[in-house]
């Protein structure tokens, strides 16, 4: 299972890198949009991956073994909120950039072919 | 918890955020009221400020539970010297670019005043917090407002400026959230303090983590601060945003360096990594002295002169024990204050000549051709009497404070950097590497800073008379004041930098204050 989800986000990642080394605008902001993807679940699984069980818990049955530690979670919805209002800030000065210079090229001008 | 003035703590990020959010209900053509809570919300903030720091030299608590959560599982805010004095840094900071545009700036764009106040508060809430995940949403906060004040003004030049500067800057807090849940993950906490005595504790199978973790957080630190090799955006951002932005965005590299003085200090006790600063800082005063003395427009040089001042903070950082960081504090206060006011500065310079006029004169000179004599006139009133001599002081004033000259804090701050480092017997190699490079590029700024300066004041031959307002003179003539007044009371200032810098050194009573039960 770890493995699994180790690789899912390795392939996000590297993704997300290739793109964002790309020179078209909108190829920056996907790339952008799948990093923060796997960063968002490798924080999620920084409270180990396990099934089953509950984040909160009756202090009856509080078991240290099948409790699922909630911070992560907590910490990885801060972090989603905060990526996706910069990625539509992102996406805003994407469009006044094409508008403004004409081209999607992330330096604002066409590589001299 | 019951007194008023116990909740003093938390003021700098409430009140800018409650001011911020208040004017977003205005009606934009309301310049004059929200200029007036704007400047309204500063001034308490810098008198909260300056609160904290008259208290901060107490040894009373001085650590806020938010909602009084207890300490390691709630977040805190502590205010020590040295988040005191940021704080206070960025209020006075704030307030100077805020007067400066109430002449015309704050009526460029949408949402100016709102943006300063949001970025006032991620600054105050960043030098003041005790948790890391807390430190990364208030650097979000700073960053979402720099980006929105990095646009203000618009313009092809801008929006391409910020487009980079909004893309690397995404990407290094990716990297930070990436550090901070290794952290995390491998300390099970993420108050700073605790962090710190987790560490010790961490078992060798996961000391790997724990440093991966914290590499990743230095590098988004250093992404910030803009340390050689990741600071090749800095110098085009910061040109390119309208003066008082720009203004305001030379302390928020000071935040990089600030977090890693904090936190390399705190969980590291400086130890592991030293070298990287060292010869990273030293090869970000290189390359901005190079890029000072290439600079064709006085906007970049100020960026450039910026990226100068950092690579000598996180050298010196670097190199020493708690005398050296003191002193870098000291350079810390000294060079904001002046870049600051430069790059307000620059841009009443720049409305004595025509646009481009910079880099003809330097192309010019350089192929030997006679400077062009119709340049189109400006308008010409005067509004403040006698505004180029005023000018041309400040310029004059700036320079020396930027190159390290005496009588100015620049020179005594590098005085007593250098004097801090060669205490040390035998005086390591790489002080002295540090010394030649210090000394260069500050040669190279005297002589940079001597070309603009010739080349604006004295090469014109009717040098059009600029319109300067008093409210945009008076905060660059405030700035530069106030490093004055630093070096008059340079003795007072270097002590009490000295205790900030001892007691970074020394965490253990900052981790005793944060986590003894109130």
């Amino acid at each position: 299972m770890e493995l699994i989800v180790a690789l899912g986000i390795g392939a996000l990642a590297g993704s997300g890198v290739w793109l964002l080394l790309r020179p078209r605008t909108f190829q920056v902001i996907v790339g952008l949009s799948l990093l923060s993807y796997a960063v968002n679940l490798f924080i999620f699984v920084m409270g180990w991956v396990r099934g089953g069980r509950a984040p909160v818990v009756p202090e009856s049955a509080a078991d240290a073994a099948l409790y699922a530690d909630p911070l992560p979670q907590a910490l990885v919805l801060t972090a989603i909120v905060i990526s996706f209002a910069t990625t539509a800030l992102l996406l805003v000065v994407l469009l006044a950039a094409r508008g403004l210079a004409g081209t999607d090229h992330v330096d604002g001008r066409e590589p001299d072919a | 918890m019951s007194a008023w003035s116990d909740h003093l703590v938390v003021l700098p990020v409430v009140l800018p955020l409650a001011a911020g959010a208040l004017m977003l209900f205005l009606d934009e053509r309301r310049h004059a009221l929200k200029g007036a809570i704007s400047v309204g919300s500063t001034l308490l903030l810098m008198a909260a400020a300056v609160e904290l720091l008259l208290r901060a030299q107490a040894p009373v608590a001085h650590v806020y539970s938010l909602g009084d959560w207890a300490a390691p599982f709630g977040i805190v805010l502590v205010a020590d010297r040295l988040s005191s004095l940021m704080v206070l840094l960025a209020a006075v900071l704030g307030l100077a670019a805020l007067a400066f545009s109430l002449a015309r700036w704050h009526r460029a764009g949408p949402q100016f005043h709102s943006l300063v106040q949001f970025m006032l508060a991620g600054l105050s809430g960043a030098f003041l917090t005790g948790d890391l995940f807390n430190l990364f949403v208030f650097f979000e906060l700073l960053l979402a407002a720099s980006y929105g004040l990095a646009l203000h003004g618009s313009g092809t030049y801008r929006v391409r400026a910020s487009l980079h500067y909004i893309v690397i800057n995404l990407t290094a807090s990716l990297l930070f959230l990436v550090g901070a849940s290794l952290m995390y993950g491998v300390t099970g906490t993420l108050n700073m303090a605790d962090m710190a005595v987790r560490l010790v504790e961490v078992p060798a199978a996961d000391q790997a983590l724990a440093q991966i973790g914290a590499a990743a957080l230095g590098v988004a630190f250093l992404v910030k601060a803009g340390m050689w090799p990741l600071g090749f955006w800095l110098p085009d951002t910061y040109a390119a945003a309208s003066a008082p932005a720009a203004a305001l965005f030379s302390i928020l590299s000071k935040v990089g360096v600030y977090a890693v003085l904090r936190l390399w200090l705190l969980l590291f006790g400086g130890g592991p990594g030293a070298e990287l600063l060292v010869y990273g800082g030293m090869a970000t005063i290189i390359f901005g002295t190079a890029g000072v003395l290439a600079s064709q427009d006085m906007a970049r040089l100020a960026g450039y002169s910026l990226l100068v001042s950092t690579g000598t903070l996180l050298a010196s950082i670097g190199l020493g024990g708690a005398a050296v960081t003191g002193a870098a504090l000291y350079y810390l206060v000294a060079s904001t204050l002046g870049i600051a006011a430069f790059f307000l500065l620059t841009e009443l310079v720049q409305r004595m000549r025509a646009p481009g006029a910079d880099v003809l004169a330097v192309t010019a000179e350089a192929f030997g051709l006679a400077p062009d004599e119709a340049l189109p006139a400006e308008e010409v009133g005067v509004v403040i009497p006698a505004a180029l001599a005023m000018l041309g002081m400040s310029f004059a004033f700036c320079a020396l404070l930027i190159a390290g000259l005496p009588p100015l804090p620049g020179f005594v701050a590098k005085f007593a950097i250098l004097a801090a480092l060669l205490e040390a017997d035998p005086v390591p190699a790489s002080t002295w590497a540090m010394l030649t490079v210090l000394v260069l590029s500050g040669l190279a700024a005297v002589i940079a800073m001597g070309r603009a300066g010739v080349r604006i004041f004295w090469a014109p031959q009717d040098p059009v008379v600029p319109r300067v307002r008093l409210i945009e003179m008076a905060p660059v003539v405030a700035l530069l004041g106030l490093c004055l007044a630093l070096t008059v009371a340079a003795g007072p200032a270097m002590r009490y930098l000295q205790e900030a810098a001892k007691g970074l050194h020394a965490p253990g009573a900052y981790i005793d204050e944060v986590l003894s039960p109130r």
